[in-house]
């Protein structure tokens, strides 16, 4: 393989990610300390490749890895040895510790610093030889070459075709069910294609998982309740979007009234919001007044947005600080640190609506640079013919 | 030991002395033939010229495969999978219609052999130490339910296996070509009922040959797994 290079190593065991090139060499004095094992070890850049264990037949056989195993145990101990520690209780974290201690490295990748690991975690799990002593294969899709997809595509027909016959036995005896509206079913989403393939230990083209996807839906869409466990195995949770918000915490001054603080930033403008409860609707920004401070409405709109929104208006005081940008930037970062500095005191319901409103996202937009050989960021210069 | 395996290839020599060492004939009759509709074959106008031997005769422009030969034909195949089965080779079933797919994969399975019912990707046979990894055994005998895949062209695997020197048996229609099929089987391939039948046949030949080399090293009292088929 192109990818791996040979080096001679002292008892230890080196896998650096992506060091094909890089001059890791083991210093002499470690190995005048102890026994040396001189010999040659291919190291691997495919550490870091996706789903390894599908590339193709395995790379790696039993023995080698048993062996890869033994040298591992063997280099901890004398690891541990060398650091003057217990031999017996050296655990990962310690590993960890002595090899940066021992060789430390400036490289920025932290993949490509020098790191020893059990093998299970360095060479990725590869299907195991898949025919018996007499050389017979031990599953029955073996010749297809895809034998774990076709048997999944083999096992949701069979409940297919078994559901199909429950509902034409039902539907003679006219005891069909309603179609109950509420299925256990929502909230989740099908696998993905390479989740698919993770489960799998396969590779499978796009055609494979649209045809996945299809048998699985008409297995859904039969309804039958025996499945459902079936179903849910090839289905993943949906996150709830709001619960990923971070939301200010809650504190409380002296009078007793709770507030909270919160940042927001556009184009070049931050500015912070301190919001209290039971005020009497104050909006002071910097130290002036609401009015004076932003003299276009639509500034004052922005800034007043998210308390018309959520019905609050005249019930918190808040008291802004902003510095940079121009006065409509400064507004879009006020609005934002009010939104945000609001959320403590609401629902959860209430911030998925200010979630869907666009109420809490930060605004991507920046100011494009010029380039060279154009007037400005997309103005080009006049053409002319000649 | 030489002695042993001496005996093994005299025993070996023995089965295949008597014409019908499974006793298959009692499994099947032409009647039951004629029941699941096997003598029904396409039109005159889908007709192979090769296949004109095995018909019978056409009715209202529909080709009547002779069942006659049929029979015979039927008889060869099941021996041969049986004796086949009886040497613990391995058997693929191998058909590309997607109304029978899920019966064929039950069969091999239930009597613990293989099945291909999908898209044969090129080098299956012909490539195998690449495709499987090194090392594997390729089938040694392929058993078709239908020559045909879904663009009526006749299967890759009939003329792979020839090339890889696997014998097979091919259940072929009026429509196809029996050329390289080593024990072909003129019978229908379209109606559910034959090819119930047929998968049916197939199961019971070869649980029937396994059940017999059971009983042999049962006998014997071997513990081995089955030895493989002599070549």
């Amino acid at each position: 393989m192109a990818a791996s290079r040979g080096r001679t190593v002292g008892s230890l065991i080196w896998r650096c990610g992506s060091c094909c090139d890089n001059g890791n060499i083991v210093s002499s004095s470690l190995s005048s300390q102890v026994k040396v094992f001189s010999r040659q070890v291919s190291l691997s850049a495919a550490v870091h490749r996706k789903n390894l264990a599908a590339a193709g037949p395995e790379k790696f056989s039993e023995e080698f890895i048993k062996k890869q195993v033994e040298e591992f145990n063997i280099g901890k101990r004398h690891l541990a040895n060398m650091m003057g520690e217990d031999v017996e209780n050296f655990t990962q974290e310690d590993i960890d510790r002595s090899i940066a201690y021992l060789f430390p490295s400036s490289l920025f990748d932290k993949k490509a610093r020098p790191l020893m690991k059990h093998p299970d975690e360095i060479f990725p799990r590869q299907r195991a030889v898949q025919w018996g002593a007499d050389r017979r294969p031990f599953h029955f899709l073996f010749y297809t070459g895809k034998q774990s997809y076709y048997n999944l595509m083999h096992d949701t027909f069979a409940r297919v075709l078994a559901a199909e016959k429950q509902q034409d036995r039902l539907r003679a005896r006219s005891l069909l069910p309603e179609p109950s509206k509420k299925s256990s079913l929502g909230g989740s989403r099908w696998l993905f294609k390479e989740e698919l393939e993770e489960l799998l230990v396969e590779t499978i083209s796009d055609y494979d998982y649209q045809r996945f996807l299809q048998l699985v839906m008409r297995l859904q869409e039969r309804g039958s309740s025996g499945e459902e466990d079936f179903l849910l195995s090839l289905r993943r949770r949906l996150e709830v979007q709001s619960s990923r918000q971070e939301v200010p915490p809650l504190q409380v001054d002296e009078q007793g009234h709770s507030y909270s603080t919160a940042e927001g930033r556009r184009k070049s403008a931050t500015g912070s919001v301190v919001l209290t409860d039971r005020g009497s609707g104050d909006v002071i920004i910097n130290g002036s007044l609401c009015h004076h401070y932003f003299t276009v409405l639509q500034d004052r709109e922005q800034l007043m947005f998210p308390l018309v929104f959520t019905g609050v208006l005249g019930r918190f005081n808040v008291r802004c600080s902003v510095a940079g940008g121009g006065h409509s930037s400064q507004a879009g970062a006020l609005r934002l640190a009010l939104s945000r500095a609001l959320l403590s005191f609401l629902s959860q319901g209430q911030v998925e609506n200010m979630r869907q409103a666009g109420l809490l996202t930060p605004d991507p937009r920046v100011r494009e640079r010029k380039k060279p050989g154009q007037e400005g960021a997309r103005r080009k210069f006049t053409w002319n013919k000649r | 030991m030489a002695a042993g395996t001496l005996a093994k290839e005299k025993h070996l020599n023995q089965t295949l002395e008597s014409s019908d060492y499974f006793r298959l004939s009692e499994l099947f009759s032409l009647k039951e033939l004629f029941d699941a509709r096997v003598h029904l074959g396409h039109k005159k106008g889908c007709r192979h010229r090769l296949m004109e031997p095995y018909l019978f005769g056409s009715r209202l422009e529909q080709d009547i495969i002779d069942l006659d030969k049929t029979v015979e034909h039927l008889q060869a195949a099941l021996n041969f999978t049986a004796h086949i089965a009886y040497r613990g080779g391995i058997i693929l079933f191998v058909s590309r219609r997607r109304q029978f797919g899920h019966l064929v994969e039950s069969t091999a399975r239930d009597c613990g052999e293989y099945a291909h019912t999908r898209y044969w990707q090129g080098g299956l046979l012909t490539n195998a130490p690449i495709q499987y990894g090194p090392g594997v055994r390729l089938p040694d005998l392929v058993i078709f339910l239908s020559t045909l895949n879904n663009v009526f062209e006749q299967h890759v695997a009939i003329r792979d296996a020839a090339k890889m020197n696997i014998p097979t048996v091919g259940v072929v229609d009026s429509n196809c070509n029996p050329c390289l099929v080593t024990y072909p089987v003129p019978g229908n391939d379209d109606t559910p009922a034959a090819v119930e039948l047929y998968c049916r046949l197939f199961k019971t030949t070869i649980n029937r040959a396994k059940d017999r080399r059971k009983q042999l090293e049962l006998l014997q009292g071997l513990s081995a797994p089955p030895p493989t088929p002599e070549s």
